[in-house]
């Protein structure tokens, strides 16, 4: 793993999409900052980080977008699948080189609120609790992103669909309140997402059979579900979509409060993603 | 050291290989032949982990690569087809990485590393990005890859690919000084190569495995199943009544264009195994004072050709039935068998030719028409050959 790691952190900076990234972190950060705390003349710097998540969503994948789909294209894969290498300790070494360049950038972050402090009082507690949510986040993303980058071949489509869902994920708590809570729109709506994820499966595995079963797991207990008890169904969808909702979490600590459910969310969403990197990763030598 | 069972690959439906079933031992040098797209390169993805097999079974020194991948691979060093590099990477930033990935102790991987590149011949580019390499540097750095760690096993797949003749007659010897010391698998589609470097031999057609043999072997069965080839200046009465003299050499074919005849000759009926039919047989046509053109053994590549043609044409070949001329073509028709392949390729490029330059038109025509004439006799002379 120290292997992987080594080279995938340096190569961040051998390929300039390291200094790029950490530049675009630095830059936007010093504007918000300006424009938030030194023009408005407040120390509040946790609502800086709060509108630098929205920009994750641009940056996080601009890190990732090369970490697997790249050695694909390059066919440096085989080299590692040749070696005497675990494929978790390959997917790890690569995911935690993205998170040391990110930690990179919350370090450089975490000197703001010191300079600021300077100039008015600044509530460290929340301003490093929320600095420690925002990486979080961060990690959070990096998994979700690297996930999409081991599906495909090129690197601009693991940017698009990293800054999409990525998008999306931020829109998840706008959707929510959109989305009527009756309970045949639930029900339709379980059924639209089991058909989305049956189709995922078969663009992954190619196989039909599983396809249809991850169909048929999705479709039949839902339909049970709603001919037993359709009232349970009301507002079940938006709540689910809730649990989607990632950067929501990440509020919770700008609005000042440690929330450890949210930590211990964002850590397994980044051990669920990267698990299936790896599951990605190691599928793509049965294609 | 690497026993495959029954390996099978599918690609959806196309198989690509189909039962294969091989033992390599220690201390050999092995060669994978067989034409483009025979499966050698998947085979090679299958032994060292790069693929999954749809059925069968590889054990590396007792360790099955997929049940225990890691004890399996420390065994193997592998240069698939295309190098595996990190074009951001120096050649010794490379193996470094690889060395420190292969888990080499820091001290000893030092002086491997600086071992292998002088062995190599990558001293001079150490420090140079592998991004601004020549494809022959690449493929030495890919080698040396496969060098680290110093594994019982290299597996190298078509290591001379892309090298100037220079190159390639280095890295054989390089090979060969591996060999002595590891065992060593090369796949290659270049006959010249393989039996210049290697001791045994498996031939791999459309997936299936059609001989698995040591070179000498190999040449002897052909000898005895082919027999000796003698062109010359003569009649084929004649010819037929001067060699039914010599001893032990029986006349398999006969056949005559342009006053030159051409017989293939086996043993038979030898009193000793080791008797010369080469050495009896020019004694006679000398004696007769007949003008010998061309006396020759089956090269290794019309054992080749024949041992792949015989996989392509299946089992409805049909058996030789004694005729002059398609007894000629028996023996001479299958080395144009290659053209049999070409012929669609050239009508595929017939509109480039012609729409890329209106002036060249009518030359392009003209080739084309050459070319089908081509095709139609070589078209003719396959025909015949199973008729």
């Amino acid at each position: 793993m120290t292997a992987v790691f080594r080279r995938e952190f340096k190569s961040y900076f051998i390929n300039m999409i390291g200094y790029i990234f950490l530049g675009a972190l630095f830059l936007s950060c010093g504007i918000l900052t300006t424009a938030e705390c030194l023009i408005s003349a407040s120390a509040m710097f946790e609502n800086v980080l709060g509108f630098e998540s929205i920009l994750l969503v641009l940056f996080i994948p601009i890190l990732t977008m090369r970490s697997m789909s790249d050695d694909r294209r390059a066919r440096t894969d085989q080299l590692l699948y040749s070696m005497p290498l675990n494929m978790t300790s390959i997917v790890l070494g690569k995911y935690f080189a993205m998170t040391a360049v990110f930690g990179i950038g919350c370090l450089g972050i975490a000197v703001i609120p010191l300079l600021l402090s300077s100039f008015g009082t600044v509530s460290f507690g929340t301003v490093y609790a929320t600095l420690f949510g925002f990486f979080l986040l961060g990690c959070a993303l990096i998994a979700i992103c690297m996930f999409l980058s081991s599906l495909t071949e090129s690197q601009v489509i693991a940017a698009v669909l990293g800054i999409g869902i990525s998008a999306a994920l931020y829109a998840m708590s706008l959707l929510v309140s959109i989305i009527p809570t009756d309970a045949m729109v639930s029900f339709i709506a379980f059924l639209v997402v089991a058909a989305l994820l049956a189709l995922i499966v078969y663009l992954l595995s190619k196989s039909p059979l599983l396809a249809l079963g991850t169909a048929a797991l999705g479709v039949i207990p839902t339909c049970v579900f709603y001919i037993i008890d359709a009232e349970k169904f009301e507002g079940l969808f938006p709540k689910v979509v809730d649990y989607l909702a990632i950067f929501d979490r990440f509020y919770n600590f700008v609005y000042g409060v440690f929330d450890l459910t949210a930590v211990v969310y964002f850590i397994s969403a980044v051990v669920f993603f990267v698990f299936l990197s790896v599951q990605s990763f190691d599928h793509r030598r049965w294609a | 050291m690497i026993e495959v069972k029954h390996l099978t690959k599918k690609y959806g439906n196309h198989t690509a290989v189909r039962d294969l079933s091989f033992n390599i031992d220690e201390g050999k040098i092995y060669g994978l032949l067989g034409p483009n797209g025979a499966g050698k390169s998947t085979t090679m993805n299958i032994i060292t982990g790069c693929l999954a097999a749809t059925s069968g079974q590889v054990l590396v020194n007792g360790h099955d690569i997929f049940e225990e991948p890691l004890e399996a691979k420390a065994c193997i060093g592998y240069l698939p087809e295309l190098p595996p590099l990190y074009e951001d990477m120096t050649p010794k930033e490379y193996l470094v990485f690889v060395a420190e990935a292969k888990r080499v102790p820091y001290e000893k991987s030092f002086r491997q590393i600086r071992d292998i590149m002088r062995l190599t011949g990558l001293t001079d580019v150490g420090n140079r990005l592998i991004r601004n390499l020549s494809k022959g540097y690449r493929q030495r750095v890919g080698i040396a890859q496969a060098m680290i760690g110093d594994p019982d096993i290299i597996i190298l797949d078509e290591p001379t690919v892309g090298l100037d003749p220079k190159q390639i007659i280095e890295i054989r010897e390089l090979i060969k000084s591996l060999g002595k010391i590891k065992t060593v698998v090369i796949s290659s589609h270049i006959l010249a190569e393989i039996s210049e470097i290697c001791d045994h031999v498996l031939i791999i057609s459309e997936g299936r495995l059609v001989a698995d043999e040591s070179l000498g072997s190999l040449e002897e069965t052909a000898i005895r199943e082919n027999g000796l080839v003698v062109k010359l200046y003569s009649s084929s009465d004649e010819v037929r009544k001067v060699l039914s003299r010599v001893s032990c050499a029986k006349i398999e074919e006969i056949g005559e264009e342009n006053g030159i005849v051409t017989v293939r000759l086996t043993s038979a009926d030898c009193d000793s195994e080791s008797e010369d039919l080469r050495r009896n047989v020019a004694g006679a046509l000398a004696e007769a004072r007949l003008p010998v053109m061309e006396i020759r053994y089956p090269t290794l590549e019309s054992i080749f050709l024949e041992l792949t043609q015989k996989q392509n044409d299946g089992e409805e070949e049909e058996e030789y039935e004694g005729t002059d001329k398609s007894a000629f073509q028996k023996v001479f028709g299958k080395k144009k068998s290659g053209s049999e392949e070409y012929t669609p390729i050239f009508d595929d490029y017939k509109p480039l030719f012609s729409s890329s330059d209106d002036a060249d038109e009518e030359d392009a025509e003209e080739g084309k028409d050459d070319k089908e004439d081509d095709t139609r006799d070589s078209a003719r002379k396959n025909g015949g050959d199973g008729e």
